[in-house]
Formats: C-alpha cells, structure tokens, sequence
C-alpha cells in the first residue's frame, strides 16, 4: 500500500435522468447530474476548483471541460479532457487523485456522460450547440478568435500594429539562429507592416502558419533524473487558470487566465517575474505575446506594447522571449516547442541562441481566446 | 457585408436552443433569464451558468448594444466565404448585460468602431431560419 492509500475519497454523487430518446442535449445531462453531485455533497459550486470531462462524442467541441465550465459559472485551477472512451470514468478519478496529490485544486468535479439516441441530427459542419451560435456569424478560424481580444487591447492601451510587429521580428530573428526552424530569413518591421491584413488588425506576419512538426519530453523523479545521461531541467513551478472556452463568457478579453496561471506557478516555484531569465510564450498570433507578458508580470497590464519594442525580447535583451524562434517562425506543434527550447536553454545547449548563463525559463500555453491557460517554470537548478 | 444569403453554414435549433431561434422567425432576440437569481444569460443553456438554477424563462431583448471589440475578415478563413469578404466578426455588449457574437452589417467595415451604437436586424438564411445580426443604430440625443 503506497502513501496515497486513503487519502481522497468521493464525497458527492449525481445521475442525470436516463432512457432512450429523451430528447435532450449532452450538455443538459452533464449539467444535471452536476447539479445532483454538488447538491448531494451539500457544497456550493465554488468548492470545486478542478473539473475534468469526456468530450461528448455526439456533440464533440474543443476545450470541452473548459466549456463546461463556463456553463457551471465556474474558473477552476486545473481542467483536463479525459477522452479514453470506456475507460475515462475511472481514469477520471485517477487523474483526480493526481490532480489534488500535486495540489493543483481541492475539489474534482468528474463528469461524463452522452446521448446515444439522438432526436436531432447536426448539419452543415456543425457539430455542437454552440457552434450554433459562432460558425454562421463566419466565427472561423484562429485569426478571428485572437483578433477579437487582439483589437479590445488596442483599444484600451492603445497597443499598436507596430508593437505587434516587434514581436513578429523578434522571433524571426531568433529562428533564424536555430538550425531546427521553418521560417529562418530575418524580417524587418517594415517588413511587417507591409504584409497584407488578412483578420485586421492581423497582418499575415502576426499570424502564426501552419507548420509540421512534433516534439516530445519525458518527465520522471529528480532522483532517477540524476543517473540519466543529460542534465535535468528541473520543474519549479506548474500553474493553471482557465475563465472562458466560449467568447461570450469572458469574463475580460485582456486579463486573467493567463495572470491566475503564472500567480500559481510563481507561488509554487517561490519565484517571481524579475526570477526569470528567458520566456517561451505561446504566439499564436504576435498579440498574445503582448498580453502574456503582461499578465506574467513582466510589465504592468497595457504596457506590453511598449515592453516588446527597441529589442526587448530579443536576445541580449532584457527578457529574450521565444528563443527557438517560437511558433511564428520555428513550427507550431501547439506550442509544445516552447518545453522542449526552454529545457534546451536551461541545458546550456542553444548554440547560438543561447541565453548566456540562464538559470530559469517560463512557458506559457494557452487557448480558447486566451481563456485557458497553464504555466511552466523550469530550472537549471532545483533550487 | 449586407445581408446576402445563403451562409455557407446554418444553425440547427436543439432542445435547449428552439425557443432562440423560433422566436428568431419572429424577428423577436431572446435571452434566458434565471428564475432564482435574475440573471440574464446567452448563449442558451440548460442551467444558470451563475447559480446553476434550471429554471429560467425567455425574455424578449431590446435588441441593443454596443460593439465591444470586432475583427474585419479581409480574406476568407473558411470555405464558402469568399464571397463575404471583407465582413466584420462583432462582439455586441447587449444592454441586457451579455455578450453576443455577431455581424456587424449594413455599413462599411472601416467604418465600424467599438462602443458604436448597434440594433439586431434579422438575415433570412434559407425559409427556415433566420439569424440576429446587428446595424448601427441611430441615438437619440437627450435635449
């Protein structure tokens, strides 16, 4: 019996009703039988910081926990799609386990569940209810959704294309120093700022484009990493914050999953922003490295603009962000190039773009229109 | 953009969202309002997204807002756009205090602001269907 045995327990239950052609939807039994579970154990929604879900597979979405968590009202410090079919209710209490054993929430909600006999059949593409309310008003495709919170950042700092564009530059010029990168010739902000608007405010250079590629880590105990062949790159620091999967929930298009995500990382690290000695941002689109710095904490919210400008982020600046070249020119890969450059950067093993005596790194990961996002500090050092 | 047709992609009303888009047909904008705490909510759901309440019922809006923040699509990001292109992706702050992904329409995409005044208008998609859209909206200035 391992230190686990006994240590967590099930302490609501909820059954949506059930039958054959109910004529419901997915999400009204999921809602449902959420509703029982917390009224069962006799907490207010707000207990439950973790939420974990199967992906509907009659009403499939993206960031399907995240989206039931909007319609639960609820910001949960960690979320995960089970999708393991058969097996996802019970590894969904694994994952539970996990989750509240590294410290990452208190409470794990659980839910899966799906209509089988549908009375209604999808059209055109669609394949959720939400989708209804987001694909006919021609809501389709990245630059849309980041533009969306994108503009709301230009209106109220006045964020300019110009400052989006040194970012644009910035990781260009980082990729062009890294032999594993997909778009290597240098570009100039004018450059930038020539490029067609294609979602304005995107120009073609703030949009990250379809790349290739793969990347993969492999993460064990500090005592077994002492006896392997390269140097570990420690975990310092690991934090989640999610508000929104759906645009009109949000409950800010500028702040918060990403500010909740880093203030746990940095909590649980011990570190904080002037700690940091080189970030890998998740840039979808050059804006969201703008909006990451700032609720990173590496400048006040609304001056992310100015802090990406004069070389900043550049290496030999004061925060080099993005240093492989990030996804606007190294390869998209969701992001998971950011992990595996950070980790090369704290090995001392970049070459050329190596960040001279770099100790620890931050990697930011996000989605849903900057409603989702989880935070890595690594370090040279277990401190 | 104006209100051309047909969209290359049509809702499908569900259990959840029929009274939405039926009252739509109607040119009426509905949202749900919780029974237990007042408050209004959009897009439909089964449950209060604030207190969790499956009791609600269907308000009628005003149908006005502002633009709170908006993406002119220059270049067609799915097929069956092309021929929309440049239209504008809108997030409309109703007055009811929800937010409301749409088109801004019957106006010229550079010309349209944030905080620009907007009213729902009605697209006829295809007979069966009918979708919310918004337009600039005359204010009247108090004397």
């Amino acid at each position: 019996m391992n230190g686990l045995s006994g240590r967590y327990a099930i302490v609501g239950v909820g059954e949506s009703a059930v039958g054959r052609k109910l004529g419901r939807t997915e999400i009204s039994l999921q809602l449902e039988a959420a509703r029982r579970a917390f009224a069962d154990a006799g907490v207010a929604k707000s207990a439950v910081d973790g939420l974990l879900a199967r992906p509907s597979h009659s009403a499939p979405q993206f960031n399907y926990s995240a989206s039931l968590a909007g319609q639960l009202g609820l910001q949960p410090t960690y979320i995960a799609d089970i999708a393991l079919s058969g097996a996802s209710s019970a590894a969904m209490i694994m994952a539970a386990v996990a989750a509240l054993e590294a410290g990452f929430c208190t409470s794990v909600l659980c839910v899966n569940g799906d209509v089988q006999t549908a009375t209604y059949k999808r059209r055109g593409g669609l394949t959720n209810w939400i989708e209804d309310f987001e694909k006919p008003f021609g809501y389709s495709g990245a630059p849309v959704t980041y533009g969306l919170p994108a503009r709301r950042h230009m209106y109220e700092y006045g964020t300019t294309s110009e400052q989006f564009g040194a970012v644009a530059v910035a990781c260009r010029k980082h990729a062009s120093l890294n032999p594993n990168a997909t778009y290597r010739e240098p570009i100039s902000l004018a450059d930038h700022q020539a490029s067609r608007m294609v979602a304005d405010p995107f120009r073609l250079l703030d949009i990250c484009p379809r790349t290739d590629g793969a990347g993969a880590v492999i993460v064990t105990s500090a005592e077994r990493a002492r006896d392997l062949a390269q140097p570990p790159v420690y975990l310092l620091g690991l934090g989640q914050f999610n508000t929104h999967a759906d645009v009109q929930y949000a409950p800010s298009m500028t702040t918060i999953a990403m500010r909740g995500a880093s203030e746990r990382a940095y909590a649980m690290a011990g570190l904080g922003p002037k700690d940091i000695d080189v970030a890998e941002l998740y840039d979808c689109f050059t804006s969201v490295v703008i909006a990451t710095l700032e609720d990173y904490g590496f400048c006040k919210k609304g001056e992310g603009g100015a802090f990406v400008e004069n070389g900043r982020i550049e290496l030999g600046g004061e925060l080099p962000v993005n240093t492989g070249g990030g996804m606007l020119s190294q390869v998209h890969s969701s992001g998971f190039f950011h992990i595996t450059e950070a980790a090369t950067q704290m090995r001392g093993m970049a070459g050329a773009r190596q960040v001279a005596g770099a100790q620890t790194a931050i990697v930011s990961g996000q989605c849903g229109s900057l409603g989702i996002n989880a935070c890595l500090i690594l370090g040279k050092h277990a401190r | 953009m104006s209100d051309r047709v047909p969209r290359p992609v049509v809702p499908l009303a569900n259990p959840d969202t029929q009274p939405f888009w039926d009252a739509c047909l109607r040119g009426e904008l509905l949202l749900q309002r919780c029974s237990a705490c007042r408050a209004y909510f959009h897009p439909p759901s089964p449950s209060c997204p604030t207190c969790l309440s499956d009791q609600y019922e269907w308000v009628r809006a005003s149908g006005n807002g502002t633009v709170y923040t908006f993406v002119i699509v220059r270049e067609a990001l799915a097929r069956g756009w092309e021929q929309f292109v440049p239209f504008v992706v809108a997030v409309i702050d109703l007055d009811e205090g929800v937010k409301f992904l749409s088109n801004v329409v019957n106006v010229a995409p550079d010309a349209v602001a944030i905080g620009m005044p907007v009213e729902v208008t009605f697209a006829e998609l295809d007979g069966t269907t009918k979708l919310p859209l918004f337009q600039p909206r005359t204010v009247e200035v108090p004397q």
